[in-house]
């Protein structure tokens, strides 16, 4: 480097005002950003840490007019456990397949076009629209094994299986995209030179790509599960509002799936000023456990793309957000 | 570097690699033609006899290069591949012999590495993408192959060094390990890697991390590596698009060395812009322009003699 060059860039053009404007503007801009971030996360802890105790992790929420009587909230702990794992078992096998089929083979053009705007559709729909949907096709007779039915035979149709399948299809978008950028960035000479060693496409994106492809499917995972995590809407629509996990039946696993329950984020909003709870305390606690695991999946998103050396993974750059 | 001055007109002396022997320089056999050199008749269509019939000449074995009886394996046979309406080769016969290295050379867009990937059906998989013409392995028209089955008799190397995201075993086995098939165990596959290893130049440096990645290697050795995988399925013809442009000199030579002896056990087409590499490693060259082969013969004839006017041209460095 020639010892020119940094004081030519000294003796530049003066900057305009206006450029000058705009320089401070986005330098406000950025810093505000980190302290409303900040400062949401420390409002939290103060909240949450004030009253937040061991054992509203460990018991049941209880109906009750007074605070100290309401119980903990070990059941929608549980809810956002259970909903999370369903709504990604669902998500991660269709939308890592929809991926693959979109980069892989795509043909006819018009259905992978039209693949391609259904999956921006329902990645831009909101979720309460979702869960009105949902509850539209769970209270078909037809799926009445999914959930309660009453007698007189009428679906009730609220489930953690409704709410799982419609949960699947807000992590969805986010699978199908990040799974498409890590196998968009491995370069087409890869897949032709195991086409060149007598590959078939199959054994190809079998042994190939999905294994080179797998720190971009986590973070679509990861952030898909962040979504469902944070969705209110179709737990409060679709979940049955339950406070308490409530099963159908006398089968362990399938009854507890085919009942109702609630969720951290159905929580803190029944509890919420807003809601008819009116447990402040406890909504602030709670918030605050949500608050923290969804920080935790975005920490593993960072890992996942450090760890896998960047490019792919990190090009996923949306982060895990609480919606509504 | 020689430091006796050399005529700046004169070209660079050219490494000559002799089997077993360390490189050697020799004085270059083509002599600079500045001034006299004419730009190739762009307009002027070529008189289709001169140019769609190239002579086979019988090779003036060179003095280096008769090591190995060459016998034909591979026939390009009036092919022309097109481009949707863009015809990128025009109806070229072309011999791929094993025992001799056969060099594609000319510039940019002449329709050399679209030849290379025809040879093994990788151009099928681009869309628009048309052929005719025929296409002999041993004597059978490769449409009537099943097409993993040609891609296992003709491997191809490609311009970048593309090891797949696993382990330097695992890249050498993959070809081995059939579909569907119960896989293979290690130890059933070791022999074949060991010696695939062996036969591509890279044994020594990896004998002791086949379980290292291979994304950690060196370009040179990635392409090295590329090679072995190539060689563990046993390919009867192996296509080189320009193996060496994304390597320094060092890891070239190697490469260059490795394929040189390769060429009695497997055929070796290279797609090279390297005019000294051509030089340096092939036995036949074929200079294509603009789709159509212009010229095809032994290396020392290309280079030294061209029958062509635009193959001169192109050879001396005046276009291309």
């Amino acid at each position: 480097m020639s010892a020119a060059a940094p004081r030519a860039a000294e003796e530049g053009p003066a900057w305009k005002p206006l450029d000058k404007l705009a320089v401070v503007g986005a330098w406000v801009a950025g810093i505000t950003l980190c302290l409303l971030a900040g400062s949401i996360v420390v409002y939290m802890a103060y909240r949450g840490i004030q009253y937040l105790q061991p054992e509203l992790l460990t018991t049941h929420p209880v109906a009750g007019s007074d605070q100290s009587q309401t119980g903990g909230f070990l059941d929608p702990l549980l809810g956002t456990v259970i909903l999370t794992i369903l709504g990604t078992v669902i998500a991660a096998p269709v939308g890592i397949g929809v991926a693959v089929w979109l980069t892989e083979y795509g043909r006819p053009a018009g259905l992978a076009r039209a693949v391609e705007s259904g999956v921006e559709i329902v990645a831009g729909t909101p979720s309460i629209v979702l869960a009105i949907f949902g509850l539209l096709i769970f209270q078909q007779s037809f799926f009445g094994f999914l959930s309660f039915t009453a007698e007189g035979s009428a679906v009730f149709g609220r489930s953690f299986f409704a709410a799982g399948a419609m949960m699947s299809l807000i992590a969805l978008p986010l699978i199908i995209g990040a799974t498409r950028e890590t196998l968009n960035a491995i370069p087409s000479t890869v897949r032709e030179a195991s086409y060149s060693l007598g590959k078939d496409r199959a054994s190809t994106i079998r042994r190939i790509l999905l294994p080179a492809a797998r720190p971009g499917i986590a973070t679509g995972i990861t952030l898909g599960m962040g979504r469902i995590i944070g969705d209110t809407a179709i737990v409060v629509i679709l979940l049955g509002a339950s406070l308490q996990l409530q099963g159908v039946g006398n089968t362990p696993v399938i009854g507890d799936l085919r009942g109702t329950g609630s969720t951290m984020t159905s929580y803190v909003y029944n509890n919420s000023p807003a809601g008819e709870g009116n447990a402040p305390q406890k909504a602030y606690a709670a918030a605050f456990v949500l608050l923290l695991i969804v920080i935790a999946l975005n920490f593993i998103v960072e890992l996942i793309a450090r760890r896998s050396g960047g490019g792919a993974a990190r090009a996923a750059t949306m982060k895990v957000g609480m919606t509504e | 570097m020689s430091d006796q001055t050399r005529d700046p007109r004169q070209a660079p002396p050219v490494r000559r690699i002799v089997l077993d022997e360390p490189p050697t320089m020799v004085p270059p056999t083509v002599a600079p033609q500045n001034g006299h050199s004419t730009e190739p008749s762009l307009g002027a269509a070529p008189a289709p006899g001169a140019v769609a019939t190239p002579t086979f000449a019988p090779r003036q074995a060179p003095a280096l290069r008769g090591a190995y009886q060459a016998t034909e394996r591979m026939r390009a046979d009036q092919l022309s591949i097109a481009y949707g309406s863009k015809l990128a080769v025009k109806e070229v016969t072309l011999p791929v012999r094993q025992g001799e290295v056969l060099a594609l050379i000319g510039p940019s867009g002449c329709g050399k590495t679209t030849l290379l990937r025809s040879l093994n059906r990788l151009v099928d998989l681009t869309e628009s993408a048309t052929r005719s013409g025929r296409i002999l392995l041993d004597g059978e028209d490769v449409d009537l192959l099943d097409v993993t089955t040609l891609r296992r008799r003709v491997g191809m190397l490609f311009q970048q060094p593309n090891p797949f995201p696993m382990s330097i075993f695992d890249n050498v086995a993959y070809g081995l390990r059939a579909r569907g098939s119960k896989r293979p165990r290690r130890r059933e596959l070791e022999p074949v890697v060991i010696e695939s290893l062996q036969r591509a130049g890279l044994l020594d440096e990896v004998k002791d991390n086949l379980n290292h990645p291979a994304l950690a290697l060196s370009g040179g050795q990635q392409q090295r590596l590329c090679i072995a995988r190539s060689l563990a399925v046993r390919p009867e013809v192996l296509l080189l698009d320009e193996p060496c442009s994304a390597l320094d000199p060092l890891s070239t030579a190697v490469i260059e060395e490795t394929v040189t002896k390769l060429r009695g056990e497997v055929a070796i087409v290279i797609v090279t812009h390297n005019l000294q590499q051509a030089q340096r490693i092939a036995d036949q060259v074929a200079f294509m322009y603009l789709g159509d082969l212009v010229e095809y013969g032994p290396a020392g004839q290309v280079f030294g003699a061209p029958a062509e006017e635009r193959t001169r041209a192109y050879v001396s460095g005046s276009f291309g």
